[in-house]
């Protein structure tokens, strides 16, 4: 069981704060992804966790355990490096080797667990090569190796994909979620990527500044962010966002439209909703067309509602043009609210 | 102009300066060490290892050598392990640890001789705190031991700054990333310059012990300063064939014997220290 608590974590760089207050709580076995934009403090978090960096405040709890006093080999930890951290003078054998020497097993399971994880991540063949001598891909698949032959609780992910081109990094996305899956470890993984992120994650820890702002499945994360970062961070184009102002009624008067939306003392919110979620109609918000991108299996259609920038992803069927006027009604059970001032969801 | 021979137009002027103020001496020297009276002999190197001070010589330098050198590397590791930790005030701890480097040799023997010496800091010392009564004789021509001591001291509060800057320059070149691997993956402070540190540092290390193995067998103010002719060595007794004796060509093979001694020691721990292409960082 190794479950990881993180307990109002702060970290200070002199003057500058890179964590505030952060608590996440992560279960056993669970697949957390933290995602946030460069900058956001991930590495920071993993790095504490990992014991590389101490918190300025705040616990780490590993298996029920705190921590955050241990060094890092006395939390059961194991760590792929973004670079990988392939240590050159060693053979791959050697690297793969090098947490189980240092536990001082003997030769003969040391030999057994190599074998096993270097066939499970299909490098058998490089065993008696060195860092030097492998392709970018072969050296990652060396240091998830590394990291799993140790059998460890928790598995700490910094980027590990990053460097690889687009080809292989989907490759290895799959794979590594089929091989931590049957590890039975607990993941945090770090990353930038979004569709890394949704495509791994059992949970989505989504960082902003320092903070996490929230901390749900990717489904959730998606169609119900908790705050107006998570939606225009996440989905690739973003969420659309436009003023509403109260209407007589008790609704929300959006681009000409007067919809039903939450009780709030604000005379202003705003009015949020992702590009698949309108359909073109007779009626519903006001658009112009601006740009057409057609990418397929639907078209990108780039509009102007009033005065602002508006995305719509319509069927690729559809006849538009650009300075057509569009009239887009939004799905009533996907429409998102947020405050303004609090940027938070209502 | 060409673009390919610009580089070797440049290096030019200070190839041609090696010429004629390095290998047209050295030739000169070597022709010596090989000649007497215009005739191509080995005499010259068999009456210096004739000499009944050559078997001293060169086991004082050689001896010299194997205690100074180790010591100092390990020194200098330590040293260079506590610098490279150093979070603020780095430069100041390695401008202080160079100081030494600035200070001549022979000076660097005065000092010593200074604390030594019969009325030096050492003997003031010990007789104002009353723990002897009469000044002692440390460097008395039959105290060969005290001398030996005392030229190790002194060549190794010189001589260590120099290693200790290479391998600080060297740490420095291995990512931070590899130590913490090694930490994350069980490895205790120790085990990480073990196993780590060390094998990275080879090429650092390689260039600061060829260096000061070269320098330890030229060893020869701080001898001359502390022990005068009681502690016979190599380059003392290349001095004393060219100067006391005048004999050009004796002084001229004992030269060459010093330069061979050199080479064979770079050669074998270039070697020794050698890193495989393939595992270069
Ligand atoms: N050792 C450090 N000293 C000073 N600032 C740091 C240090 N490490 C990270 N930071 C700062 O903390 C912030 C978060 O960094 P990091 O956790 O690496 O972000 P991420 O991994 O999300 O890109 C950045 O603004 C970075 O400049
Ligand atoms: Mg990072």
């Amino acid at each position: 069981m190794a479950e990881i608590a993180i307990k109002g974590v702060a970290k200070r760089f002199g003057g500058f704060t890179a964590l505030h207050q952060v608590d996440l709580a992560i279960a056993d076995q669970e697949f957390m992804v933290l995602l946030g934009a460069s900058g956001c403090g991930k590495t920071t978090l993993l790095r504490i966790v990992a014991g590389l960096e101490t918190p300025s405040q705040g616990e780490v709890w590993i298996g029920g355990r705190r921590v955050d006093h241990l060094p890092p080999r006395e939390r059961g930890i194991a760590m792929v490096f973004q670079n990988y951290a392939v240590f050159p003078h060693l053979t791959v054998f050697e690297n793969i080797a090098f947490g189980l020497r240092m536990k001082k097993l003997p030769q003969q399971e040391v030999e057994r667990r190599v074998n096993r994880t270097a066939e499970l991540m299909h490098i058998e063949q490089l065993l008696k090569r060195y860092s030097g001598q492998l392709s970018g891909g072969q050296r990652q698949r060396v240091a998830v190796a590394r990291a799993l032959a140790v059998e460890p609780d928790v598995i700490l992910m910094d980027e590990p994909l990053s460097n690889l081109d687009a080809l292989l990094r989907l490759e290895m996305r799959a794979e590594l979620k089929g091989v931590l899956a049957a590890s039975k470890t607990t993941t945090i993984y770090v990353t930038h990527d979004q569709v890394e992120a949704m495509s791994l994650a059992d949970r989505i820890a989504v960082m902003h500044q320092g903070r996490i702002v929230q901390a749900a499945s990717p489904v959730e994360v998606y169609r119900d962010p908790a705050a107006r970062f998570v939606g225009s961070f996440i989905g690739n184009p973003p969420m659309n966002f436009l003023p509403a102002s109260k209407a007589a009624n008790g609704g929300w008067s959006v681009a000409g439209l007067t919809l039903p939306g939450p009780r709030s003392e604000r005379q202003n919110i705003e009015f949020a909703i992702r590009p698949e979620d309108v359909d073109a109609g007779d009626d519903g918000l006001q658009a112009t067309v601006r740009v057409i991108e057609p990418l397929g299996p639907h078209t990108l259609v780039t509009c102007d509602v009033e005065g602002g920038l508006f995305r719509a992803v319509l069927d690729s069927g559809a006849t538009v043009a650009v300075g057509d006027r569009l009239r887009l009604a939004p799905k009533p059970d996907r429409i998102r609210w947020f405050d303004p001032e609090t940027t938070n969801a209502l | 102009m060409n673009g390919k021979a610009l580089p070797y137009l440049l290096l030019m002027p200070a190839t041609l300066f090696l010429c004629v103020f390095f290998l047209y001496p050295f030739a000169l020297v070597a022709f010596e060490a090989v000649t007497r009276d215009g005739a191509f002999t080995l005499d010259n190197f068999r009456t210096m290892a004739g000499s009944w001070k050559f078997p001293v010589t060169v086991s004082n330098t050689l001896l010299l050598a194997a205690i100074v050198v180790p010591i100092q590397l390990a020194m200098a590791l330590l040293m260079a392990s506590v610098v490279s930790r150093l979070e603020t005030g780095r430069s100041v701890a390695l401008y202080i640890f160079a100081i030494p480097l600035g200070i001549s040799d022979l000076a660097a023997g005065l000092i010593w001789l200074a604390i030594f010496d019969q009325s030096g800091f050492l003997n003031t010392l010990l007789s104002t705190l009353g723990i002897v009564d009469r000044p002692i004789m440390f460097l008395g021509y039959q105290d060969k031991l005290t001398i030996f001591v005392a030229v190790a001291l002194a060549e190794i509060w010189r001589a260590t700054a120099i290693m200790m800057v290479i391998l600080v320059a060297g740490m420095g070149l291995i990512p931070k990333e590899y130590c913490e691997a090694a930490e994350v993956f069980g490895a205790g402070p120790w085990k990480r310059f073990i196993r780590i540190t060390l094998p990275l540092l080879r090429p650092s290390l390689q260039t600061a012990i060829i260096l000061r193995v070269i320098l330890a067998f030229e060893v020869f103010a701080v001898v001359a300063a502390l022990g005068g002719t009681n502690l016979p060595v190599l380059m003392g007794e290349t001095y004393n064939w060219q100067f006391t004796l005048q004999d050009r060509n004796v002084a001229a093979a004992s030269a060459l014997l010093i330069l061979a001694i050199s080479i064979g020691f770079t050669l074998f721990f270039l070697r020794v220290l050698r890193v495989p292409k393939e595992a270069r960082i």
